[in-house]
């Protein structure tokens, strides 16, 4: 954290003890590469139809067999991979620069700026996440430019407070004084005291909302209101699996895995993250 | 400790009017012109461009964004949330019929969080890193990470599907209720499930416990009384904030289980283009989050002295 060697050293350390982060970080590695390296390994085209093929149970030449047009299974979940994976990456990455923005501003700014934005967070915080984003995404019309829309302004408020907190703790530390005692620019404070110790909870809430952001993204896709058919995504093809769910559960069994080990992935990720960086309390969205 | 509670109240109505504001100017987001979606809705063929005139003149949506904002305020003031453009019912009244479908839901799941949770919670902590403990410990995370619809259609396909016991999808008798309520609930027993957990091990390991135990006290009754009882604090605060959340989870599983209550009924009006249903509804919700943290927070305050004190500072 504070940039040394040992310290560094002593996180991975600590954090390779952690079995279920070190599985979780194994998972995530593979994901990573199944959604990078999708159409080397899919084994067909994810939208061919094949009507010649439908509902095929899981057999040789179609391992997780074929849905109701007849197209592969396994092809689908392995292009959904990247499907999840690159718009949650982009929600986060859109939530974690604007949060940190406000947060800051807040945090270091105080007094009036601090006031208002921090009214601004608690209002978006008098709605339930999901239902705002379901409304915004409704409202919008459904693409996954308005997802990311809708997931990320509801997203950030999380990381302002939790940065905001931060500096304001941070603020009156010891190291903080003497660094402008010694004559730091303000600039300097900031991005070189200050940042670096607002890196961690940031870190770690960024882990684990990515595991409710992916939940979010296939949840209004089930919906209808989120990634469009026919595009590979998990949460669509539950909804498409649905209607055949007695003649053909395998649609339903592995998009729904592929969503769950995702997300417990992040998690474990997330809680080994947490206990090695050391943050206490998280104020979660 | 009145102080406090003003202090809250005031902060509270700051923030209700905020939400009010924002669910008003949600509806600057949408670009599809509800004249048109909702005329065509109702037959087969386009309207025609004098209908839609019409349509927009006689609801008021050719008024400026200001105008109609007022106009929406005086109206909230009144009590009233607009008229459905699909059906012409006023808006309180179509939510209001449906809100006990979604309560009925909410509330059986939070029991039976509550009495999975709990019990469980507890057992886990008192034989930390006994085979239970780890089955618990897995199921807390497997619980959060279990998307619900996916959870719900797992148990649509194998009690309903396969074993018959419950009814899939519909509203009615006991058994309709089961699935939902499962689905419903299960992200809510893994955070209880975790919490009570890791309180009780913190409360176990004090020195009031030892006494306990060194009078020779039946274990049961140490850890049912004193240990149980100090564990309250925290778990009924997070009861109260997941009933809130509860409500948020209703708008997808009612939708797995064509539940007809309030979040079904939100999914049908963003199709319809609804607009003072989707406004409605925004607002009720956010109100009554808003006011479930109020109670917790009062609550809370109440159970634990020591809030009261920080916050009178």
């Amino acid at each position: 954290m504070k940039g040394t060697g040992d310290t560094m050293i002593d996180i991975v350390l600590t954090f390779r003890r952690d079995r279920l982060a070190v599985f979780g970080t194994a998972i995530l590695c593979l994901l990573t590469l199944i959604a990078l390296l999708a159409p080397y390994i899919a084994p067909y085209d994810p939208v061919e139809l094949n009507l010649s093929q439908r509902l095929l149970s899981p057999n040789i030449e179609h391992l997780m067999g074929t849905d109701s047009v007849g197209r592969d299974i396994l092809s689908r979940i392995i292009y959904g991979t990247r499907t999840s994976l690159m718009i949650s990456v982009v929600v986060v990455i859109i939530e974690v620069v604007f949060g940190v923005l406000v947060g800051t501003a807040a945090g270091y700014l105080g007094r009036a700026a601090d006031e208002i934005l921090m009214r601004l967070v608690d209002i978006l915080l008098a709605f339930p996440g999901i239902i705002l984003t379901i409304v915004i995404v409704g409202l919008l019309g459904s693409s996954v430019m308005n997802l990311i829309i809708a997931l990320t302004a509801v997203g950030w408020v999380g990381y302002a407070r939790v940065v905001r907190g931060s500096i304001l703790s941070i603020k009156k530390e010891l190291f903080i004084e003497s660094a402008r005692a010694i004559g730091c620019s303000k600039l300097r404070i900031a991005t070189h005291h200050i940042l670096p110790n607002i890196i961690s909870p940031v870190i770690v809430l960024a882990t684990m909302n990515m595991g409710t952001i992916i939940i979010s993204i296939a949840g209004l896709s089930f919906l209808g209101l989120g990634v469009q058919a026919p595009t590979p995504e998990w949460g669509i093809m539950l909804n498409e699996g649905k209607p055949f769910m007695e003649s053909a559960p395998h649609l339903m069994i592995f998009p729904g895995l592929m969503i769950m080990v995702t997300v417990l992935a992040f998690n474990f990720l997330g809680d080994g993250l947490r206990d090695v960086l050391d943050i206490k309390t998280i104020i979660g969205s | 400790m009145a102080k406090f509670i003003a202090l809250r109240l005031a902060l509270t109505m700051v923030i209700m009017l905020g939400a009010a504001v924002l669910s008003f100017s949600l509806l600057t987001l949408a670009p599809g012109n509800p004249a048109e979606a909702i005329l065509s809705a109702e037959r087969a063929d386009d309207p025609r461009l004098e209908e839609m005139e019409i349509f927009m003149e006689q609801h008021g949506l050719n008024n400026s964004m200001l105008v109609r904002m007022s106009q929406w305020f005086r109206m909230l003031g009144r009590g009233d949330l607009g008229t459905s453009l699909k059906t012409g019912e006023p808006v309180a009244a179509e939510l209001w019929a449906r809100f006990p479908a979604t309560i009925e839901l909410a509330l059986v799941s939070m029991f039976l969080a509550v009495f999975i949770a709990l019990p469980l919670g507890i057992v886990s902590a008192v034989k930390q890193n006994s085979i239970l403990d780890h089955v618990v410990r897995f199921i807390a995370l497997g619980g959060v990470s279990m998307p619900n619809f996916w959870l719900g259609l797992l148990l649509i396909l194998f009690f309903g599907v396969f074993l018959g016991w419950f009814p899939t999808y519909g509203y009615g008798s006991t058994p309709h209720l089961i699935l939902p309520a499962l689905t419903l609930g299960t992200g809510m027993t893994a955070i209880l499930m975790r919490l009570q957990r890791a309180s009780m091990l913190e409360v176990l390991n004090e020195n009031y416990i030892r006494t306990a135990r060194a009078k020779g006290l039946n274990e049961w009754r140490v850890i049912g009384k004193h240990a149980f009882r100090n564990t309250l604090i925290p778990v009924v605060t997070i009861i109260g904030i997941q009933f809130a959340h509860l409500l948020s989870g209703v708008v997808i599983v009612e939708q797995v289980f064509a539940w007809p209550g309030i979040g079904h009924f939100l999914i049908d009006s963003i199709n319809a283009r609804d607009y003072p249903v989707i406004q409605g509804f925004v607002l009720i919700i956010a109100f009554f989050f808003v006011l479930t943290n109020l109670v917790v927070d009062v609550l809370y305050a109440f159970l634990d002295p020591r809030i009261r004190y920080e916050g009178n500072r």
